[in-house]
């Protein structure tokens, strides 16, 4: 082969060693870091998978927020308004804009007594806000409690940091 | 003075297209020329006069005007008012016009710089872009849309997040970085239509390049120092799509001036040159429309609106798609014969373009790919922070040893000996300064232990040859102390992050009146919270006090509920310092006074700023060069000459 070619064949395999590795390590990642979106009726009719960590949303059910007394733990329920509900622990501070009856959305795991463990809570940011997520939940529901989708100010996680 | 406002857009926008049509058919004429730039001028007063009647609508509490209604409120300070003018959709684009006109008129005022052809064809390509952002402001979203016969009798009030100095200074900043890449951009598509791209070229470019760069990465920096102290949970970086959005252009601008300082050079890199302008505008236009369709949420996404986002994406597809054709058709011309040895600048130059790429690439991914999924699948996925932190730890630690490298090699070919003696004379000093760093930062785990080496490494070479060159020549150019004090920058950075985001002590707890938290070496103690009255809202103060060693402090941050909206939102309270920030914010109030409450301690988080700072400082600096400044003199005696 002359130098050139043999230059170029190098090269080639370089690059097909170099993007499939890339590629590679782009698929672990994903698999490891990707979460899913379930809404309530997804999560008690059980096809949401168990322990892996995923995303939920739904509306805070009006007096369901309990606090514990000596520590940050809490509860609460998320609903879609159309019979599927489920409870909700996670320890930490809320953000700002979590209130009863608005929609919010959770990341963690769903465990197998049924309750899900947030490890962080996200909530609108502005009154006429609605998480994209619950978009299409609100526009399928009659009843009332959902605010329309309007002009948005943004969602921002309740906890967790930067880095 | 609303519809001054709205006519002056539109006359901006008529003159922006004479500008472009004049551009493109005119382009050999010096006498065209003249007209060009008073035309480029007359746009820019115009979007300017428009600005202006936009902010005095503000001012003025006009709430007929829709959006001042939305975003505004009597209560507001005068200049929350006024920086309330970009903290909207509509505003923030009126903003973005202003300043392409003033980057164009910037160009127009450096005219005999450059041949007349090219520098028509600058223009007009930069006016015909102006044209489309005009078109989308007056059809898409008007800011000065009126609101009548129903004219509300107060405002709405701006999102209380955005009531900040951050808000005021950040969002100018950025936009005139994300404009800026427009320039470079705009020279691309000049060279590609006349057919001249050289060492001459890049040096025409350059100054643009940095320019632009150093305000977007000014930009970015002061939208991370914000959402830092503003959002009240402490984090810098959130990998947020918007925060993406800045960050991908930034990438891109970051190769492109690594690889047009090797086109200026070295006259090779020609045709990737040309790709990385197309593609750091492209993105910024990108970046731009995931923030206003809406498509991805974030802090920033201002409206969910679906016309906006097909005008934006539609646009996108003409300017890419166009400057991509073009790129297509004339770049495979400019392949160069110059050829390097791997021990060299272009093949670290090379290195360091191929890791901001694939940097680039995870960031893409990780921001589009949720998008794909459901428009595949119809389900909804979201990538969090581990899946970009787990790509840049490693990018990012070793573009950061490629560049400790960098002033010890020469252009072209480096004798390894060199390299083996410089290292070797380097070695003792370093291994000091490294000792004593390491004291100080204690590094916690291999990923702190590897930053701070590359940047002891970093801030070594960059310093000892900054000396060895005094030394032997005199002071540097310019150019070349900007380019080091950037990369000193950068090692500040990543010591910063790294130290950061491993060894901050973050606690989230439950504190009644009296009681006490252990944080750190701290400890804090909470005196309870009482009634404070602000402008435009009441807050919960809470009163903490923070004892360290002998000295103590107070910290008082705040729960605010703002009076129009009655949004709350969270003042933190911050002790900032060179080598630790404490950070405390009030969470919510639980019974008996008690409150949760979070508190940090973040050791070197301002080191991520300011390094950020120093690099687009150096930036900055290296525009004055002089062989810039020849450049000028130069082309006006070949004006001279010639006429």
């Amino acid at each position: 082969m002359n130098p050139v070619r043999k230059n170029r064949l190098y090269m080639a395999v370089f690059l097909l060693v170099a993007v499939s590795g890339g590629v590679a390590a782009l698929m672990l990642a994903m698999e490891e870091n990707l979460n899913m979106f379930y809404p309530p009726d997804k999560i008690v009719s059980g096809t949401a998978p168990k322990d892996t960590m995923i995303r939920a949303g739904g509306m805070v059910l009006d007096g369901s927020v309990q606090r514990a007394p000596d520590s940050l733990a809490v509860e609460f329920v998320l609903t879609d308004h159309q019979g599927s509900a489920f409870t909700v622990t996670y320890t930490g501070i809320l953000p700002d804009l979590f209130r009863e009856g608005q929609g919010i959305l959770v990341r963690g795991h769903l465990l197998s007594s049924g309750k899900f463990d947030a490890v962080e809570v996200l909530a609108k940011h502005d009154e006429n806000y609605m998480p994209p997520e619950l978009i299409d939940l609100a526009e399928g529901n009659a009843k009332p409690p959902i605010i329309a989708p309007g002009p948005v100010k943004g969602v921002v996680p309740g906890s967790g940091s930067g880095g | 003075m609303a519809d001054l406002g709205h006519f002056s857009l539109i006359l901006a926008g008529v003159m922006a297209l004479c500008t472009a049509i004049i551009g493109f058919s005119r382009s050999d004429r010096e006498a065209w020329a003249a007209h060009a730039g008073s035309l480029v001028v007359g746009t820019f007063v115009f979007a300017g006069l428009s600005f202006f009647a936009l902010i005095y609508s503000f001012l003025t509490d006009d709430f007929s005007v829709a959006y001042v209604a939305n975003h505004s409120n009597s209560l507001l300070p005068w200049y929350y008012k006024i920086s309330a003018t970009w903290g909207g959709h509509e505003g923030s684009f009126v903003l973005w016009i202003l300043f392409l006109c003033g980057w164009t008129s910037l160009v127009v005022m450096r005219r005999h710089n450059y041949p007349v052809s090219v520098y028509m064809r600058v223009i007009g390509c930069l006016a015909l872009l102006n044209v489309g952002f005009i078109c989308f402001s007056l059809f898409t979203s008007d800011p000065f849309a009126r609101v009548i016969p129903m004219t509300p009798a107060e405002g709405s009030d701006l999102n209380p997040l955005l009531q900040d100095f951050g808000l005021i200074v950040h969002p100018p900043m950025l936009y005139a970085g994300y404009v800026g890449l427009a320039v470079p951009f705009a020279f691309a598509i000049a060279a590609l239509l006349e057919n001249r791209v050289d060492a001459l070229w890049a040096r025409w470019v350059r100054p643009w390049t940095n320019a632009a760069w150093a305000f977007l990465t000014a930009g970015i920096t002061l939208g991370s120092w914000w959402a830092y102290y503003e959002l009240g949970w402490g984090g810098w970086w959130f990998w947020d799509p918007s925060e993406n959005a800045s960050f991908m252009p930034w990438l891109a601008a970051t190769a492109l001036v690594h690889s047009v300082a090797v086109t200026e050079k070295r006259g090779t890199f020609k045709s990737w040159t040309l790709l990385l302008a197309i593609a750091g505008f492209s993105l910024s236009l990108l970046g731009g429309f995931i923030i206003r369709s809406g498509v991805l949420t974030s802090v920033h996404a201002f409206a969910v609106d679906p016309e906006r986002g097909l005008y934006i994406l539609i646009f996108l597809g003409l300017v890419v798609g166009g400057a991509l054709t073009l790129y297509a058709l004339r770049a495979g011309a400019y392949s160069s014969q110059v050829r390097f040895a791997y021990l060299s600048r272009e093949f670290f130059m090379l290195i360091n373009n191929a890791i901001l790429m694939l940097s680039l690439g995870v960031v893409l991914w990780g921001t589009l790919s949720p998008l794909g999924y459901e428009a595949i699948t119809g389900g909804k996925i979201s990538l969090g922070p581990p899946f970009f932190d787990r790509f840049f730890v490693p990018l990012m630690l070793l573009l950061a040893a490629a560049l400790a490298l960098v002033p010890v090699l020469n252009w072209k070919r480096t004798r390894p000996e060199l390299v083996a003696d410089y290292l070797k004379r380097q070695g003792g000093g370093a291994f000091l300064l490294a000792l004593s760093v390491g004291y100080i930062v204690q590094p916690d785990g291999v990923a702190v232990a590897a930053a701070l080496a590359v940047a002891v490494w970093i801030v070594t070479t960059h310093v000892w040859d900054l000396i060895h060159r005094c030394r032997r020549s005199g002071v540097p150019p310019l150019a070349y102390i900007g380019m080091s004090l950037g990369h000193l920058g950068f090692a500040c950075a990543i010591l910063g992050v790294a130290v950061t985001s491993t060894q901050s002590v973050e606690k989230d707890v439950r504190m009644a009146p009296g009681e006490e938290a252990a944080l750190g070496d701290l400890t804090v103690v909470f005196n309870g919270t009482r009634q404070v009255k602000g402008p435009n809202y009441l807050a919960e103060q809470g009163v903490f006090l923070i004892r360290e060693g002998d000295s103590t402090f107070e910290l008082r941050p705040e729960k605010r509920r703002y009076l129009a909206g009655g949004a709350i939102m969270t003042e933190a309270g911050i002790d900032p310092g060179f080598w630790a920030d404490t950070y405390i914010s009030l969470g919510e109030p639980l019974q008996d006074g008690a409150w949760a409450v979070r508190l940090h301690h973040k050791p070197m988080v301002r080191w991520v700023w300011l390094g950020a700072l120093l690099m687009a400082f150096g930036g900055l600096l290296a525009i004055f060069d002089v062989r810039y400044r020849r450049l000028r003199l130069k082309a006006k005696a070949a004006v001279l000459v010639a006429g």
